[in-house]
């Protein structure tokens, strides 16, 4: 066993810069599908850790459309529903138009309810106490260095002025992947002055988040929404919360599906690579597996002897590809962390660099090492000669 | 006194190569019997067929018509797998240009032919070992071919052809690539491996002081036996 390994892994190596750039090669095409897939898983991840028992409810005509605060009452009335929560998008501004982050006007006792937040007590008890305060996520409190306690001004852009909140509390996620980059705020508050400076945008909502006693009601539950507010002057549009968030990536899935097909053929360039490789390989040793063929090595043991070094070259770039993920994911996370918040590794892009590596060490090897264990030893024999 | 055993037994053995819409006759209606313990020498010019006649006898390659048998196997009938298992277990062999495998030492190349057997690795060692006390190169095990001179890779090649103690072995030009010292030492080599133990050595040559260490010349001219 010893002795096989050491000629695979001698054969291998022994054009060892032709083996180091195909290693190279092998590990790019895996970097780079793993990079594109958790681009890709980001992109969607808002979608990913949506509840199947939550309902959004928007204005049918347009999300920027707002929605009747009367209407929270006749929702929570309808059967099926069990929490009901509402928010609308502020769209404030930190500083500079560069500090983008999500900025929500929220009904917090419902919004806590319906999603798993981690808050301390005592922090999320002085967010309810006070009407000023909001929370933000511990990602976003990290990327600029805020305490509690602090005071944070954002600038409207939909609702003029600046505002002015104490920051109460810091989130993080709970058991699901949700956004740790986001920042919450009291609707009250926000309802409160616009009485004063927007009077018709008051009491308006953008949107009802609604709680499902059962996952097999949604259905039910957003037809009877839709249908309790159909000819009102502010018709509404209930979806499950996935629809509602992949309403959003869809409008770019064109480029989602380019992206994907840009990886597989990436995938398939290297394979040809790899192929050239190992077909340059196995055909300038043709000698020696006509010497060992002559040994007495039949064509099965020929076969399984150019596979497996076809697999060490292939697995080579998978252990490197899987050692520099880990950096390279959390670089990209890092530098992309205002636009995808959730730039997070799955353990499945792992389970793809070895099943890819196996099927390229296999795919690359296959056609030489079926010719070397075809070609007669006699004419190999008389070729060297 | 008697007769050794017969075994090598070839039968109106004929043999042709195509090229290009061109067939060309390498062997004609060849009758050939070697008998066991026996050292060999085919002689003659080049493409006088010699070479392919040793394959065919040593089982890597298939006649046209005829039969060969080694051992009182005729194995023209066998599969390519089945060959491959008879030629590990019945024939040794030694090429002109040794064609040990580069990346393995000395040590490695002679115990290659044994991971073909049910051989554990310390009786594995010990057979090598033994072999190359025999060919006196044990002090060279660890080295890579490229490490060696010519004779001596000859002499770790004659060693992996006798590990796993074949029925036959069989050489091609073994000296054609040598300078005539090292020539003279794998020629005693062979000539021991003969006399003293008995090997039955089938050899290709066209040089007569290699020739001179055989028992019995058998010349083909045209491919035919003369």
């Amino acid at each position: 066993m010893i002795l096989q390994l050491k000629l695979l892994f001698k054969n291998a190596f022994r054009r060892k810069f032709r083996a180091f750039l195909t290693i190279l090669s092998v590990t790019v095409a895996l970097l780079a599908f793993g990079l594109l897939q958790t681009f890709i898983d980001a992109w969607y991840a808002g979608a990913e850790a949506s509840s199947a028992r939550r309902l959004v409810c928007r204005n049918s005509i347009s999300l920027t459309f707002p929605l009747p605060l009367a209407y929270r009452d006749k929702i929570r009335q309808i059967e099926g529903v069990e929490a009901i929560t509402y928010g609308s998008w502020f769209g404030g501004i930190y500083i500079e138009e560069k500090n983008f982050f999500a900025n929500f006007a929220i009904e917090p006792h419902g919004y806590f309810r319906l999603y798993d937040y981690k808050i301390p007590a005592e922090q999320k008890e002085r967010f309810l106490r006070d009407r000023r305060s909001a929370v933000a996520g511990r990602r976003l409190v990290e990327r600029f260095g805020w305490r509690i306690g602090d005071i944070i001004t954002l600038r409207g852009t939909i609702f003029p002025g600046n505002w002015e909140f104490v920051l109460a509390g810091i989130y993080s996620r709970g058991t699901v992947d949700l956004d740790e980059s986001q920042f919450f705020f009291h609707w009250d508050y926000l309802n409160q002055a616009l009485k004063k400076i927007m009077p018709h945008r008051a009491d308006m909502v953008d949107f009802y988040i609604i709680g499902v006693s059962r996952a097999d009601l949604t259905t039910e539950v957003a037809q009877a929404i839709d249908q309790t507010f159909k000819n009102s002057l502010a018709e509404t549009l209930t979806e499950t919360e996935r629809s509602f968030q992949l309403s959003f990536v869809t409008m770019s899935e064109a480029i989602i599906k380019a992206i994907q097909l840009i990886s597989l053929v990436v995938i398939l360039i290297i394979m040809a690579v790899a192929a050239n490789t190992m077909a340059m390989s196995v055909r300038e040793r043709t000698g020696e597996w006509a010497v060992l063929k002559t040994l007495g090595f039949g064509p099965r043991k020929i076969i399984v002897l150019i596979l497996a070094e076809s697999l060490i070259i292939a697995l080579a770039g998978c252990i490197i590809a899987t050692a520099l993920t880990f950096p390279m994911v959390s670089t990209f996370g890092r530098t992309l962390r205002n636009y995808l918040p959730i730039f997070r590794l799955k353990r499945e892009i792992f389970y793809f660099y070895l099943a890819a590596s196996f099927l390229v060490g296999v795919v690359a090897a296959i056609i030489p090492a079926c010719r070397a264990a075809r070609v007669p030893i006699a004419e190999a024999l008389r070729r060297i000669a | 006194m008697e007769q050794p055993p017969l075994i090598v037994e070839i039968k109106d053995l004929s043999k042709s190569y195509h090229r290009n819409s061109q067939t060309i006759s390498v062997l004609q209606h060849i009758s050939l019997e070697i008998e066991a313990g026996e050292f060999l020498a085919l002689m003659g010019p080049s493409g006088s067929g010699k070479s392919t006649l040793l394959n065919l006898i040593a089982g890597i390659d298939r006649p046209d018509s005829g039969t060969v048998r080694v051992g009182g196997v005729d194995i023209a009938l066998l599969s390519e797998a089945q060959l491959a298992r008879w030629r590990a277990a019945n024939v040794g062999f030694i090429f002109q240009f040794y064609n040990l495998i580069p990346v393995l030492t000395a040590f490695e190349n002679i115990e290659l032919p044994l991971l073909l057997t049910r051989l554990s690795r310390q009786e594995r060692r010990k057979h090598v070992e033994t072999a190359l006390h025999l060919v006196n190169l044990f002090d060279r095990k660890d080295h890579y071919p490229g490490q060696l001179s010519g004779g001596e890779q000859q002499r770790v090649a004659i060693a992996r052809a006798i590990i796993t103690d074949p029925t036959i072995i069989v050489a091609d030009e073994p000296t054609g690539d040598l300078d005539r010292i090292s020539a003279e030492e794998v020629l005693t080599l062979m000539d021991r491996l003969n006399r003293q133990l008995g090997k039955t050595i089938i050899m290709v040559t066209h040089d007569p002081r290699a020739a001179d260490k055989a028992r019995l010349i058998r010349h083909l001219e045209k491919g035919l036996l003369q």
